[in-house]
């Protein structure tokens, strides 16, 4: 066992936090107060790479050790986790294409999702609905069969990109009868009539990422646009018909991309700390620097080894979602903890700087904002706990 | 539950009139205020019709000669509908409190009736830039004048809420030398020349609650207006805080029970996995520690308020109804949001405001490690 980063894993860390320092941290408070989605920044990320379809095929898909991603997650987050939403958002809705879709769909979307550098784009994954939160099983988009079309209908929300991708992957009920399993997404390409974003939320945190409504009505696509194709489709509702429940691939798709979404946690809360241990040293009271006064050094203490233990977990469920399977809902294990500490974190970064922790001069209310989604979306805390607990039940 | 058990009926009359003004009037305006970061003026004026700008200070300076627990209980009623302008009644009491235990009796005179009626807010200023947790280091000079008629007042404060809205400041300053012995308390009004305001807070939360920095240069202040005597200012900021403190306490536990409110109607209302969330034993259990904590803190400010009506040393009691009372608001709110999911975070719900609004109180009228430090130190020295 090697508790070493890769040389490879270094110079990808290096350019990528090089980037968030140039780049991102200094127009992050901004994006936070404007809210507008971070076109500009996202246009530079494609430049280098950073935001491409090749940075997924090449240097994700072929690291055999499953850490890239949580390494370029982490140091984007540390820079904003809004804008880094923006640049990471595209990866939701490409693994739902790249999890089940045919080749022929992958070549086919894939490079539409993301434009050009000189015209970057973005694509939004559409599965959330007012009724359906956690249990996505509730979904009530459906998608009518009509021809050599599907037909479909319904109100997503929370779309992470939803407002502003031109590539959406909708989630929808082919067969109410069978649960999850009568579940398919559907690839709907540019300006398809019949979709369109509604209402764009006003939210706590991570306020460059477009969060949106997505509203269909008789929104028709091309049959083939049902990801894995129509044949599989119908192979798998048939198999659902006549057999016991099984995991859905959805939820399975969501528990590999759980390491991704804990990294980011770590990366906010990573440079909270960091800010925090700094103005520690500086500020003095008492006549000493309040990292001189245990109060203080203590909750220090208590971050770093909170930081280190999120982070060793996200990285034993990357390497494990590359290298084998989830046994003991690693995966989880690692969003919950990744996420409860950044908001714990964060808190304790605010309270560190007092009033100056409160107001906007500095950064860390914010991070401490942003922190937050962090027990909730990609499968809220209680949902990890639940993950966790039915695998304890099972083993 | 009673949740107003051991209240008097005279106590339970006015939190009837206060529940109805906060239900008719607070809570629907809240909003409003808070988007427009916009100090509720018109509501202050209006507690101050019903006799609540002033209710624990002598009822010949304006006041109601109520205890200070029906001060607390009110401050929680109001907090429950509209967080800031709970802050903005306790803020207005932290200021006038010093005047009215230490000051001469003239100075009262001028000032009480006109903070009681609610026609004036009062401001407290003690915090600097570069003197927070260690107030005793404050800067800001006071130099009396040869003849010894005034003071000439040069420095800042930072972080003072009702900065540039308050009519009435009590300004913390040194006349002497260094340490809490060489502070003094002045009342200062707004519109003295050499008295100006600096840029406002961008704040996280609390945004009908503006605060600004104040800024004097050369201001003279006539020597009446020092509060008690040169030299005992910290002792003067200090037992305002105590009485602060155990407004932060009762305004925390108001926030904290709106949260729950919210966080129980939801989770009655939203149904996931075929019914109501509130029906799953980790969600349940969830909301009965909020109840118990939320409980356990109304508890604790009463008692301690009844303590200090009763005359007794509550200065450490204080500090712990304070850092129970806003460790519970912080823990109820940001649970309410998470009760939400995805709809907490958004602006739409009022969690994620109570749970900005809740953090802010573990920082001010003395950080909770602060307060730490004050039950610390008692019990390394008893």
């Amino acid at each position: 066992m090697d508790f070493q980063l890769s040389e490879d894993h270094i110079t990808t860390q290096k350019w990528v936090h090089e980037f968030a320092e140039k780049e991102i941290r200094p127009v992050a408070a901004q994006y936070d107060e404007t809210e507008e989605f971070p076109w500009p920044v996202i246009k530079k990320a494609a430049e280098i790479g950073l935001y491409s379809l090749e940075f997924y095929m090449e240097s994700v898909a072929q690291d055999p050790t499953g850490l890239v991603l949580p390494i370029a997650m982490e140091e984007t987050c540390w820079g904003c986790a809004g804008i880094a939403l923006g640049i990471f958002g595209t990866g939701l809705p490409l693994s739902a294409l790249a999890y089940s879709g045919t080749p022929d769909q992958i070549m086919k979307w894939a490079p539409q999702m993301f434009g050009t550098p000189n015209e970057p784009r973005v694509a939004s994954l559409c599965v959330t609905e007012p009724n359906a939160g956690s249990d996505v099983s509730a979904l009530r988009t459906s998608a009518r069969r009509d021809g050599d079309e599907w037909v479909l209908n319904g109100q997503k929300i929370f779309a992470t990109n939803g407002g502003q991708a031109k590539v959406h992957i909708v989630v929808a009920t082919v067969d109410p009868n069978l649960g999850h399993r009568g579940q398919a997404a559907f690839i709907v390409g540019p300006d398809t009539p019949g979709l369109r974003p509604g209402k764009k939320e006003k939210k706590l945190g991570i306020r460059a990422s477009d969060t949106s409504e997505i509203l269909l009505e008789e929104c028709r696509v091309p049959l083939d646009n049902v990801v894995g194709g129509p044949e599989k489709l119908e192979a798998k509702m048939e198999k659902a018909r006549s057999s016991s429940t099984k995991q859905s691939a959805a939820l399975k798709a969501f528990e590999m991309t759980r390491p991704s979404v804990a990294a980011q946690a770590v990366g906010i809360a990573r440079a909270a700390f960091e800010f925090a241990t700094q103005y520690a040293k500086e500020r003095n009271t008492f006549g000493r620097p309040i990292i001189e006064h245990e109060g203080v050094a203590f909750k220090l203490a208590d971050m770093a080894m909170e930081i280190d233990a999120a982070r060793l977990l996200t990285y034993r469920a990357a390497w494990l979602a590359r290298n084998g399977t989830f046994e003991h809902a690693e995966g989880s294990m690692s969003k919950l903890k990744a996420g409860e500490t950044a908001v714990w974190v964060t808190e304790q970064a605010v309270q560190i700087l007092g009033g100056y922790g409160y107001i906007k001069d500095f950064p860390v209310e914010k991070w401490y904002r942003d922190a937050k989604i962090y027990t909730i979306f990609e499968g809220t805390s209680e949902i990890q706990r639940i993950v966790i607990s039915r695998a304890l039940a099972r083993n | 539950m009673d949740r107003d058990f051991g209240l008097t009926e005279d106590q339970r009359e006015i939190l009837a009139a206060v529940r109805e003004f906060v239900r008719e009037k607070a809570a629907p305006a809240a909003p409003g205020y808070e988007e427009k970061h916009e100090l509720p003026r018109d509501l202050f004026r209006r507690l101050g019709e019903m006799g609540l700008a002033g209710i624990p200070y002598d009822e010949r300076y304006g006041g109601a000669g109520q205890p200070f627990l029906t001060y607390l209980t009110v401050l929680e009623e109001v907090a429950s509908g509209f967080f800031s302008l709970a802050l903005t009644l306790s803020v207005h009491h932290l200021s006038a409190s010093g005047l009215h235990r230490f000051g001469s009796d003239s100075l009262k005179e001028k000032y009480l009736p006109r903070l009681c009626s609610g026609e004036w807010l009062g401001a407290y200023a003690l915090s600097e830039a570069s003197s927070g947790s260690d107030a005793a280091s404050l800067r800001t000079r006071a130099d009396r004048s040869g003849d010894g008629s005034s003071y000439r007042l040069t420095g800042s404060k930072r972080f003072i809420t009702h900065g540039g809205e308050a009519e009435y400041y009590l300004v913390m300053a040194r006349t002497g030398g260094e340490g809490p012995s060489g502070i003094s308390a002045f009342v200062i009004e707004r519109g003295w020349e050499g008295f100006d305001f600096g840029k406002l807070e961008e704040k996280m939360g609390w945004h009908a609650s503006p605060m600004r920095e104040l800024l004097f240069e050369g201001c003279q202040v006539p020597a009446e207006n020092l509060v008690g005597d040169e030299g005992e200012g910290f002792t003067i900021a200090l037992a305002g805080l105590d009485s602060g403190r155990l407004g932060i306490a009762a305004c925390s536990t108001g926030l904290a029970q709106a949260a729950f409110d919210a966080a129980v109607a939801f989770a009655r209302e939203r149904s996931q996995f075929g019914k109501p969330i509130i029906e799953f034993q980790g969600l349940q259990f969830m909301l009965a520690d909020m109840a118990t904590q939320i409980e356990a803190a109304r508890r604790l400010y009463r008692e301690v308020g009844r303590l200090r009506d009763a005359g007794g040393d509550y200065s450490q009691a204080a500090s712990m109804a304070k850092l129970f009372a806003s460790d519970t608001a912080m823990r109820v709110t940001t649970d309410a949001v998470q009760v939400h999911g995805g709809y907490g975070y958004m602006q739409e719900y009022p969690v994620e405001r109570y749970m900005r609004e809740a953090k802010a109180l573990q920082i001010v009228e003395g950080t909770n490690q602060i307060q730490r430090m004050v039950i610390g130190r008692r019990l390394a020295s008893s």
